[in-house]
């Protein structure tokens, strides 16, 4: 990658160091000798934890730890902290090929124990493998650990290895949600699979017994010293103990905001634009004359969906207000909503980019989601201005976000745990609602096309993303504009 | 069809407009829904615990994001009616005369509670007492009922009595109860003060008793929480920020980058490097940080050149905030103020005329900028020693929160280049030292103009942020049915503090408000007080 050389700056005595700009992030970075970028790890990132975090969860069986788990994982990887989860039932499930009964389960069943030992260790050495050498952040240890002395096995390991621990223990007992999880996420187990739904539920009542007497809660006296939280009856009471560093902060935050009363979120993008049909980006015009149209037809629509007590979120850009007036009901406007800002490419077409800033139009080709425009943001920008948003939306319960584009594809990569790299190519066209709706571990998406024509903005990754490449080779996945 | 919008001149918000006019922007009813309906939250716990502090720290932050806040300290209501404090005996739970002054105040404290809320637009009370027993909660939570107000709980509970004697000598022995005291004795008072209250003290109970309640315990100073039943945002708000904030003495440092090119051509914005007087600084400023001889500072910048270069000079190794960049100042940027006065002149006075809530066009006001510095700010309260090398609008934002400056005064606080704030946490508030690192340089403060027209009241919306400085704690509290006058002719009784024979005296008070005896006591204290007394 080349230098830009008149962005070198000498900062006065020799003893400080030269700084350049990183031409794909624009962030200033001290150069070495020869004025290349040096390489600075913890610059760019806000520092969450000095060492790799090993989340724990505790709980008996049915209590939400997987589905704590998932979804923390999720978010985790969405505000870019590498997490990763190891699930000891699936650990089990590969050891011991088909799953029979309970009776596996059973504390006096001797090779029961000593095989799901060997699980729980093998999943810790993935763990450490995970946390030194693939550089992960968070593990998430997904298990049981009702008893003190496995989490005594787990605290040592860590110690050994220079891990921090954090544990999260879902204790409930009402039998109605325990029912409730049995039927969303046990009977589709792969354990199950050969049983009709009367036989499952039993056997997992009866495996749930297995734990229960040798089960030991996280004690507010005898674990004083331990980093955890108890999450009791589906977030209804929280006991939160010495909460170490910021990621441990930001877990506790996020765990007390999620809920599971059944909702669901529509996403979608205003109006097509004046400046949309012009093939322009950016910028804060108006709703076209069809725009105005998918205006009225999503006013139907959210009214044909009989929905109640429904939050309308909208940016602060002309557009997507215009697009809520149609809707009818109120609407807060929230400026982190706002488009992502292309600076000095603003309101420019792609060919224009490409004939004023072939190099930009180049590198951002080469990694879109870290690119960030010359004055303006990326996609990683984007992500760190929605997460309060995202917040926001956990602890709400029907919502109607209309937005823009790269916005949605950040609320949408959320959602359905997209990577960094699927991030910025996400199909977000004009004129569609996505109807979101958490289901079991993840999340339903329907996509609703409102039959109002529009242009399409997607532009894919073109072949050739090296900077020496023609201007027909940039331009060829451009979409069709007047 | 959809209404046409117009977009609100210094905000630059989009809004519906009447018959294609542009409409006067209207505040919509009941401001910002962060919070609505209104919030009571009520202390609880023995004294000492850190109620106030927490009341007036929790109060700073929730007017600084926006959402109107004041803290209602029944112990000042009490100072007001009786004037002069005796000692703990006025705390005792047999003490029946004292016992309905208390409640008395505290009752008058929550008819201003309701006061606020209902007619002067606040949005959240913080009702700062013991309310240790449950009956006194219960009256609270009846009161709550009646006026349609959520009750959050916030209870402190520690028994580390190093953490105790702590906050007696941080607060407690400066108080205007023992202003004729010396310290020793002002202690001794305190502790016997707190045992009168643990008596009767009722801990919350999560577990029968208090479980349909929405509270927080703190324990041991943030060593352990228990949450019970978060009702709404601004209780989930509420609830991360205090498990966030701690009280580890340490310092915050705010200065500015060094003077760089922009502000020698008198620029605005702009991501130009330093000038020779800025990196002179930045020198400097290496010095000053190694002369303060602190143990793990954390250094953070913008991700704007002339503040990575300032850190680069001090050899450390720093973090980069994209939150800490100046404000965006959209189309001007890089312009002079002269160049922003001919070019686009409306917008020029429009700034001045509400220049907190002033949003450049296609950039940010500093309404803006405090929603994009709150997870600093959070951060902040989170670490030790930090030194924040920022820029002029950031810099006032972030000391607007530390020193509880209102939205009005925020744009115009003074943050000169090459000087150093150095804030330390201190009893309820904040020290402020001025350090100038004797390097010259320009100017870049520009004063309210004199005349400066209000133009149309600003829109107040969700997530808005309007900074308020905590109001003043009430005065003058009207207390009813308190009439009594021979209350307020007691004399010095707090005589009987530094007094040996205090037992004595003492137990005579309980009869201290029978009129009939009181004189002769007056007498018989301001006799005793020659014969017995040397102030130490």
């Amino acid at each position: 990658m080349s230098v830009i050389e008149n962005n070198t700056e000498q900062c006065g005595n020799s003893l400080t160091r030269e700084l350049t700009q990183n031409p794909l992030k624009k962030i200033w970075v001290p150069s070495s000798k020869n004025g290349l970028p040096e390489r600075h790890i913890s610059q760019r990132k806000v520092c969450m934890t000095n060492c790799p975090t090993l989340i724990v969860t505790v709980g008996l069986p049915a209590r939400g730890k997987t589905y704590i788990s998932k979804k923390l994982t999720r978010y985790l990887n969405w505000i870019d902290v590498p997490t990763k989860e190891f699930n000891v039932g699936q650990y089990r499930r590969e050891c011991v090929k088909i799953y029979k009964s309970f009776e596996f389960f059973r504390p006096d069943n001797e090779e029961g124990l000593k095989i799901r030992k060997q699980c729980a260790l093998a999943a810790l050495n993935d763990v450490r493998q995970f946390l030194t050498d693939e550089g992960g952040q968070v593990a998430v240890f997904d298990a049981t650990n009702t008893t003190r002395e496995r989490r005594e096995t787990i605290i040592r390991f860590a110690e050994q290895n220079g891990f921090k621990v954090f544990f999260v223990e879902s204790v409930c007992e009402d039998p109605d949600v325990i029912a409730e999880n049995i039927v969303q996420v046990k009977l589709g187990s792969p354990d199950y699979t050969h049983c009709n739904t009367e036989e499952a539920v039993a056997d997992f009542m009866k495996r749930i017994k297995c734990y229960e007497n040798s089960y030991q809660p996280l004690d507010e006296e005898l674990d004083r010293d331990l980093s955890f939280i108890k999450i009791i009856d589906v977030g209804r009471r929280y006991l939160v103990n010495r909460v170490q560093d910021h990621i441990q902060s930001r877990i506790v935050y996020y765990l007390m905001n999620i809920h599971i009363t059944p909702r669901s979120i529509y996403l979608c993008r205003h109006g097509e634009s004046d400046l949309n049909v012009k093939g322009r980006i950016g910028g804060d015009s108006g709703l076209s004359a069809r725009g105005k149209q998918f205006a009225d037809a999503l006013g139907q629509f959210i009214q044909s969906q009989n929905i109640s007590d429904l939050k309308v979120w909208t940016s602060q850009m002309k557009r997507t207000i215009q697009t809520a007036e149609a809707v009818g009901v109120t609407y807060e406007q929230w400026k982190a909503l706002n488009e992502i800002d292309a600076g000095v490419c603003e309101e420019l077409m792609y060919e224009e980019i490409q004939l004023k800033f072939p190099l930009e139009f180049a590198l951002r080709d080469q990694d879109k989601y870290r690119y960030r425009y010359p004055k303006g943001e990326s996609y990683e920008d984007l992500v760190q201005r929605l997460e309060p948003v995202i917040m926001e939306l956990e602890r709400q319960e029907n919502v109607l976000v209309i937005c823009h584009q790269a916005v949605m594809r950040c609320l949408l990569a959320y959602f359905l745990d997209k990577t960094a790299e699927e991030l910025p190519y996400l199909k977000c066209p004009l004129h569609t609602v996505l109807k979101l709706t958490p289901v079991a571990y993840g999340c339903k998406v329907e996509s609703v096309c409102l039959k109002v024509e529009a242009v399409n903005t997607h532009r894919d990754r073109p072949t050739n993303v090296d900077v020496s490449r023609q201007a027909e080779e940039a331009l060829l996945t451009v979409p069709d504009h007047q | 069809m959809p209404r046409e919008l117009t977009q609100n001149r210094i905000q630059k918000i989009w809004i519906p407009s009447k018959d294609d006019k542009p409409s006067m922007p209207r505040i919509p009813h009941g401001g910002p829904h962060l919070a609505n309906p209104p919030t009571v939250i009520v202390m609880v716990g023995l004294p000492a615990r850190g109620k106030t502090y927490i009341s007036r720290k929790l109060t700073r932050y929730l007017n600084w994001i926006g959402i109107p806040t004041k803290v209602f300290n029944v112990g000042e209501y009490r100072r007001e009616a009786v004037k002069h404090f005796s000692s703990y005996d006025f705390f005792k739970s047999d003490n029946e005369d004292a016992v309905k002054i208390r409640q008395q105040c505290a009752l008058a404290a929550l008819r201003d509670v309701k006061i606020y809320l209902t007619e002067e637009e606040g949005q959240v009370a913080v009702f700062d007492a013991t309310n240790t027993t449950r009956e006194r909660r219960d009256i609270i939570l009846e009161f709550g009922a009646e006026n349609g107000f959520k009750i959050f709980f916030i209870e402190s509970v520690c028994e580390d009595p190093n953490v105790i004697a702590c906050n007696i000598l941080e607060v407690k022995v400066s108080c205007p109860d023992y202003q004729d005291c010396n310290k020793t004795d002002a202690v001794e008072d305190f502790k016997k003060r707190i045992e009168c209250y643990r008596v009767n003290y009722q801990p919350l109970d999560p577990d029968q008793y208090d479980r349909n309640l929405s509270f927080i315990k703190v324990i041991d100073v943030g060593r352990r929480f228990l949450v019970n039943r978060i009702q709404d945002h601004i209780q989930s708000r509420i609830v991360y920020y205090l498990m966030n904030i701690h009280v580890q003495p340490r310092s915050i440092y705010l200065c500015r980058h060094g003077e760089s090119q922009h502000n020698l051509q008198g620029r605005l914005g702009g991501d130009s490097g330093l000038s020779t007087r800025g990196r002179k600084f930045a020198g400097a400023l290496a010095d000053f940080v190694e002369e303060q001889n602190l143990q793990d500072l954390k250094v953070w910048t913008s991700q704007l050149r002339r503040s990575i270069q300032t850190a680069e000079a001090l050899n450390v190794p720093y973090e980069q905030w994209k939150g800490l960049n100046e404000i965006d100042a959209g189309v001007c940027e890089e312009m002079t103020y002269e160049e922003v006065r001919e070019r686009f002149p409306e917008e020029f006075a429009l700034r001045d005329q509400d220049k907190y809530y002033y949003r450049y066009p296609s950039g940010e006001s500093y309404q803006d900028l405090v929603q994009r510095v709150e997870p600093l700010i959070m951060e902040l309260e989170r670490q030790e020693n930090v030194l924040v090398i920022c820029h002029q609008a950031v810099m006032r934002c972030l000391l607007a929160y530390f020193l509880d400056k209102s939205a009005d005064e925020m744009p115009y606080l003074k943050c000169p280049l090459h000087t150093v704030l150095k804030l330390t946490p201190v009893a309820y508030g904040c020290k402020v030292e001025s350090i100038f690192l004797n390097v010259e340089a320009v100017n870049t403060h520009r004063d309210r103009p004199e005349e400066v027209k209000r133009g149309p009241s600003t829109l107040i919306r969700r997530n808005s942020v309007t900074p308020l400085t905590s109001p003043e704690p009430n005065k003058k509290p009207r207390i009813e049915g308190l009439d009594d006058p021979t209350i307020r002719e007691v004399t010095p009784a707090q005589l009987t503090l530094c007094s040996t024979t205090h037992t004595t005296l003492a137990l005579s008070t309980q009869h201290w408000l029978s009129e009939a005896c009181l004189r002769t006591f007056l007498h018989y204290l301001q006799v005793v007080s020659v014969l017995l007394f040397q102030r130490t």
